[in-house]
């Protein structure tokens, strides 16, 4: 019934792990899929290997979640070790996932992912937490957003994702230079930037001060994002942003999205977050005598 | 959905443990068990766990070793002075009836076994080993607190052999089980240093006698979403099925003893 495909690979369900949550090792990802994601997302990795911003990196609140961790990762080499040895414990679909400072940067990250058995490699473009050391994403340059789609492209050996900001007000103008420059599909898309203050310390909560927003309140954020993009593009879409409940997810499809990340849901309802969306949706499919998941794809659009 | 926003409580008393060691106090029901630990926040520096050292229902305390920025500007503190407290997270030692614990304790190790011991005061027929090690008789930690606690014996090891025996607190252990009459189910709680840790858990392999280990690892959110805290080969977090497991689960963590993971996720040796 959530049998999904994306890009010619067999999905048992559309739900993926979003990146950056509980994706540092294989054995991590792999209980993920045993708490039923159809495939997961690996936490992004960089050439060198960074530490992330002091703690607290992450809070949250009933109707949003925010983390400023800063891209922490042993680095791309060390890595892909770990993508090799999910694939020795499970056969789910694997997104790779990379960033980088220079458009060149990207390239040379992407012929080290591309070592190991990745089925995906998802672009992000688009962190909102490394402005001081990065500049402003480039999610928000048609430009810039082009030539790391062209730089990625000549070098990856598997289709390639672009992860944009639905913070960016033409985010489907985006996705469309994207397509444009040879993009297989698009994650809409990263946490949007927000902050949170201790009012009785006064201060900021987190050390970078400012934070991705995720969790419930970005849920119509990335809605629409979604709605927008598919309006635009021909290429699937991952809608990613605020996914709680199989309701969310519904909408999602509905939206345009072929897969559905989820992450910050597993703060919300616990590690097996993903059954139980799936079962959520399907319990929904049941009622609406809905058989699958095509046949609702979009279809707010007409 | 488990809380992580801090509370931001004042500290209402400090008390000078050992060169570099103190107790921060706050009037606070925290309503932890030994062996969970709170995340610390000093606003504008860094938030870290740490382990429960008192909880009487009315107040807790923590036992900290000053280390690295967040602890030197806490060290900097005074009574009144507030702090950001999140938790208190994770898994305890178990509370059992009947029965005979042996603690081993490495340096700082002895801060949930402090409490522990206390806690177990109000279980039945309860007798303790209380084993602690540290590098020299001056680092020896809660000696007067443990030699207050009723059917408790203490037992200290130093590296240097300033006090009681000279050499390693598991060699202790090893003596200890040996003498233990079976008439009581014996259960060894254990919490210092990995490698340390890795020895008790040998011992009670090879002897097949229960035991608990409070397992440390780099964390960053304490509520199982960041994934920093994950574990070979089972991939679980230890800070929501940590800190302390049963022998049973830390003969799964492969890993145990063998390495952690640093900040970044590198694997780093012990």
């Amino acid at each position: 019934m959530l049998q999904t495909n994306f890009l010619n690979k067999e999905f048992k369900n559309p739900i993926v792990l979003a990146s950056g949550i509980l994706g540092l090792t294989a054995a991590s990802m792999n209980n993920a899929v045993n708490n039923g994601c159809g495939g997961v997302t690996v936490k992004s990795v960089s050439k060198d290997a960074r530490s992330g911003h002091p703690n607290p990196t992450m809070t949250g609140t009933k109707n949003y979640f925010i983390n400023a961790v800063g891209l922490s990762n042993p680095s791309v080499a060390e890595g892909v070790k770990e993508f090799s040895k999910f694939k020795e414990m499970t056969d789910a679909p694997l997104i790779g996932s990379i960033f980088a400072g220079t458009p060149d940067e990207f390239a040379e990250v992407t012929e080290t992912i591309c070592q190991s058995p990745i089925d995906f490699l998802e672009v992000n473009v688009s962190c909102p937490n490394v402005s001081k050391e990065f500049g402003t994403p480039f999610a928000y340059d048609l430009k810039a957003v082009e030539t790391i789609t062209k730089k990625v492209k000549e070098k990856s050996t598997v289709p390639v994702i672009i992860k944009l900001t639905p913070q960016a007000w033409n985010v489907a103008e985006i996705a469309k230079v994207a397509e444009n420059a040879g993009a297989d599909a698009i994650c809409a898309g990263n946490t949007i930037s927000g902050m949170a203050i201790d009012i009785r310390a006064r201060k900021p909560v987190l050390h970078n001060k400012q934070g991705g927003v995720s969790g419930p309140a970005l849920f119509p954020v990335a809605l629409k994002a979604v709605y927008d993009i598919y309006k635009t593009v021909k290429i699937p879409i991952i809608g990613t942003g605020g996914i709680t409940t199989g309701e969310d997810a519904i909408a999602m499809v509905m939206a345009g999205a072929t897969l559905l990340g989820v992450g910050s849901a597993v703060y919300y309802r616990g590690q097996d977050v993903f059954e139980k969306i799936n079962n959520e949706m399907i319990q929904f499919m049941k009622e609406e005598n809905i058989n699958s998941l095509e046949e609702i794809r979009g279809i707010a659009h007409k | 959905m488990q809380k992580n926003d801090p509370k931001f409580i004042s500290i209402s008393k400090i008390v000078d443990e050992a060169q570099n060691i103190k107790t921060f106090y706050f009037n606070h029901t925290l309503n932890s068990q030994p062996g969970q630990f709170v995340m610390l926040w000093v606003p504008e520096c860094d938030q870290k766990p740490f382990s429960i050292a008192y909880d009487d229902g009315k107040s807790f305390g923590l036992t900290i070793f000053k280390r690295g920025p967040a602890t030197s500007k806490l060290f900097e503190m005074q009574v009144g002075n507030r702090v950001g407290i999140t938790g208190p997270y994770g898994t305890n030692f178990s509370h059992e009836d009947n029965t005979h614990y042996i603690m081993i304790a490495g340096g700082y190790g002895a801060v949930p076994l402090g409490f522990l011991s206390e806690s177990l005061q109000a279980k039945e027929n309860i007798t303790i080993d209380f084993c602690v090690g540290a590098k020299n008789k001056d680092l020896v930690l809660f000696r007067d607190r443990i030699e207050k606690i009723p059917n408790t014996k203490l037992h200290i090891a130093t590296d240097d052999g300033s006090e009681g025996h000279h050499g390693f607190v598991t060699e202790i252990l090893d003596n200890i089980t040996s003498e233990v009459s079976n008439k009581k189910s014996i259960l060894v709680v254990t919490c210092g240093p990995e490698l340390m840790e890795k020895k008790v858990l040998d011992i009670c392999n090879e002897k097949n006698i229960d035991c608990e280990i409070s397992i440390e690892r780099y964390m960053k959110c304490g509520v199982g979403i960041c994934g920093q805290c994950v574990v070979d080969d089972l991939g679980i977090c230890m800070c929501k099925e940590g800190p302390v497991v049963k022998r049973e689960l830390a003969n799964k963590i492969t890993e145990f003893g063998v390495y952690h993971r640093d900040k970044s996720g590198k694997k780093v040796y012990f």
